[in-house]
C-alpha cells in the first residue's frame, strides 16, 4: 500500500532571513545573501565572504539554560522545525506524537561548540572541557531536541552523507509515511559551519570562491559556504485533506546511489543512476519533469559533471528544462542543503516561479543548459528535481509535485 | 636556494606525498603521468606550503599540470618574497 505523501509545512532559517517568507522573498527576487563573513576576523581566510544567517540571537528563541545545551546549527533546525509545525497548523494527539517521525540530515554537527572547547585546551591550557560538549556536538542535536521540544517520540534519526544529508534524511522520511510506517514525519536538515578551524579546511581543499557564488557560468569560481536549517511536515494526502491543511506539493519519489569511482571528484554516471532512481520511485518519464533545483555548487567538477548527468538521462528533454541553482544566494549548506532546496523548489511550483541562478555572468559550453540566468522566470510546471551530489560519491534526488488538490 | 635545490625539494615532496619513488619524479613529468588528481594536488601544494613557508593562490594552484609548474610556482613565490607574509583575504 503506497500512500501519497503531501508536505503542509515549511520552516527555513537562513542567510536570506530567519523566516520562509524571506528565504522565498530574496529567491524569487535573485537576491543573494552573500557577504563578508563576520564570525571570523578579517584576514585570517583566503575567502572573506559567507552566507551567514545575520543578527541571529538566540535569547530570541530559547531561554539561557536551552541556549548552553544547543550548538548554533541545532537551534537553526529547532527554530525551522517550529515554524514548520506552526505553519502546518498540527493538533497533537498522544496517538500522533507515537506515529510521527522525525529525520534530519546533518553533515558536520556542532563543529563550533567542539573548536571552542580544543582552542581552550590546547591553546589557553586550559585542562577541562564543557561536560555540555558532547550534547552539543552530536549530529542528532536538532533532531533530539526537536523531539524533546514537541514531546514526539516516534522514530528519530539524523542521516550524514556529506552535502546529500538531508536529501538522504527527506527521502527516509518520505518512505516511511508512504508506506504507512509512520502517519507524519518531520524532516529536513541544519548547518553551521562558520568557526575558524573547519573553514582553514575548506580553505585548503581549494573549492570555496574568493567572491561569490556562480553556477554554471564560465567564470564561477567556486561555492560560497552557508548556514542554516530548514524543515518540513509531510503527511499522507487523506489526512492533510481531511483535516483541512493547507498543500505545498507532494513528494512522489526518491532515488539515490553511490558513484564509487572518488573520495572527492564527482561522476556523471553516479548521479544519473540517482536521477533515474528517482524517476523511476516516481513512475515518471524523464519528459514529464519541468525544472531541476540543481546541486550546482558553482565548482568546476560539480557544474559540468551535474551538466553531463542530466543530459545523459534527459537527452534531448534537457533542452527543454529549466535548471537553477539556488545555492547562488542561499549559498552551500551542506547537511541542510537538501533540505532548503527543497523547500525552493516546492514554494517554485506552488507559486509558479522559478528562483535563477544568480551572479551568472557568462555561458559555459560545458554547462549548457536554461540555467535561469539571474531573473526569476514564470512557468507552471508540474513536476520537478531536486539534486543532491556529496563528497564520498554519494547522490540522493528528489522528485516533487505541484498540489493538485 | 639554487634551482637545483628547489627541485631536488619539491620531488622529495612529490615522492612522499604519492608514495613513490623519488627517481620516477623528474620535473618533466606531469600530474597526469604520476597518477596524481585533483585531490592529491591540492595535498602536495599542502605539503609544498608548509615547506617554504608561502602561500599558494587557488587561483595559481588551479594551473599546475606538472612538476616544474610546482616549481616555478615556488621560486615566483619566494623570488616575490612572500614566505613568511600572512595570508591575505
Amino acid at each position: 500500500m503506497n500512500r501519497r505523501v503531501v508536505v503542509t509545512g515549511a520552516g527555513v532559517v537562513s542567510s536570506l532571513g530567519h523566516n520562509r517568507n524571506d528565504f522565498w522573498s530574496a529567491l524569487s527576487a535573485g537576491q543573494p545573501g552573500v557577504g563578508p563573513i563576520q564570525a571570523i576576523q578579517r584576514g585570517l581566510l583566503r575567502f572573506p565572504n559567507g552566507a551567514e544567517v545575520r543578527n541571529w540571537n538566540p535569547a530570541v528563541y530559547f531561554d539561557e539554560k536551552e541556549i548552553g545545551l544547543l550548538d548554533r546549527f541545532a537551534q537553526f533546525g529547532a527554530v525551522a522545525a517550529r515554524e514548520a509545525v506552526a505553519d502546518a497548523a498540527i493538533e497533537w494527539t498522544a496517538g500522533l506524537r507515537e506515529n510521527t517521525a522525525i529525520v534530519t540530515g546533518c553533515c558536520v554537527g556542532g563543529q563550533g561548540t567542539e573548536d571552542e572547547g580544543f582552542v581552550n585546551l590546547y591553546r589557553n591550557n586550559i585542562p577541562r572541557v564543557n561536560p555540555l560538549t558532547i550534547p552539543r556536538t552530536m549530529e542528532n542535536a536538532a533532531a533530539s531536541r526537536i523531539s524533546l521540544e514537541m514531546g514526539i517520540v516516534g522514530p528519530t534519526y539524523t542521516v550524514s552523507t556529506a552535502c546529500s544529508s538531508s536529501n538522504h534524511a527527506i527521502g527516509q522520511a518520505f518512505w516511511m509515511v508512504r508506506s504507512g510506517a509512520v502517519e507524519m514525519a518531520l524532516t529536513g536538515g541544519s548547518e553551521a559551519v562558520f568557526s575558524l578551524g573547519f573553514l582553514k579546511a575548506w580553505e585548503a581543499m581549494r573549492v570555496v570562491s574568493p567572491d561569490t557564488c556562480r553556477p554554471f557560468s564560465k567564470d564561477r569560481r567556486g561555492l560560497i559556504l552557508g548556514e542554516g536549517g530548514a524543515m518540513l511536515v509531510l503527511e499522507p494526502l487523506e489526512s492533510a485533506r481531511a483535516r483541512g491543511a493547507k498543500i505545498y506539493g507532494e513528494i512522489v519519489g526518491f532515488g539515490m546511489s553511490s558513484d564509487a569511482f572518488h573520495i572527492t571528484q564527482p561522476s556523471p554516471d553516479g548521479a544519473a543512476r540517482a536521477i533515474r532512481g528517482a524517476l523511476a520511485d516516481a513512475a515518471l518519464k524523464p519528459e514529464d519533469i519541468g525544472y531541476i533545483n540543481a546541486h550546482g555548487t558553482a565548482t568546476q567538477a560539480n557544474d559540468v559533471t551535474e551538466t553531463a548527468a542530466i543530459r545523459k538521462v534527459f537527452g534531448a528533454h534537457a533542452d527543454r528544462l529549466a535548471v537553477s541553482s539556488t545555492k547562488s544566494m542561499h549559498g552551500h549548506t551542506l547537511g541542510a542543503a537538501g533540505a532548503m532546496e527543497g523547500v525552493a523548489t516546492l514554494l517554485s511550483l506552488q507559486h509558479g516561479l522559478l528562483p535563477p541562478t544568480a551572479n551568472y555572468r557568462e555561458p559555459d559550453p560545458a554547462c549548457d543548459l536554461d540555467v535561469v540566468p539571474n531573473t526569476a522566470r514564470a512557468a507552471q510546471v508540474e513536476y520537478a528535481l531536486s539534486n543532491s551530489f556529496a563528497f564520498g560519491g554519494l547522490n540522493a534526488v528528489l522528485v516533487f509535485r505541484r498540489a493538485t488538490v | 636556494m639554487s634551482y637545483e635545490e628547489l627541485t631536488e625539494r619539491v620531488r622529495k615532496i612529490i615522492a612522499s606525498a604519492q608514495h613513490l619513488p623519488q627517481e620516477k619524479i623528474t620535473p618533466d613529468s606531469t600530474f597526469a603521468e604520476l597518477g596524481i588528481d585533483s585531490l592529491d594536488g591540492i595535498n602536495i601544494l599542502f605539503a609544498v606550503e608548509s615547506e617554504f613557508n608561502i602561500n599558494i593562490p587557488d587561483d595559481a594552484a588551479q594551473n599546475i599540470r606538472s612538476v616544474r609548474d610546482v616549481i616555478d610556482g615556488i621560486a615566483k613565490l619566494l623570488e616575490g618574497g612572500q614566505a613568511g607574509q600572512p595570508v591575505s583575504a
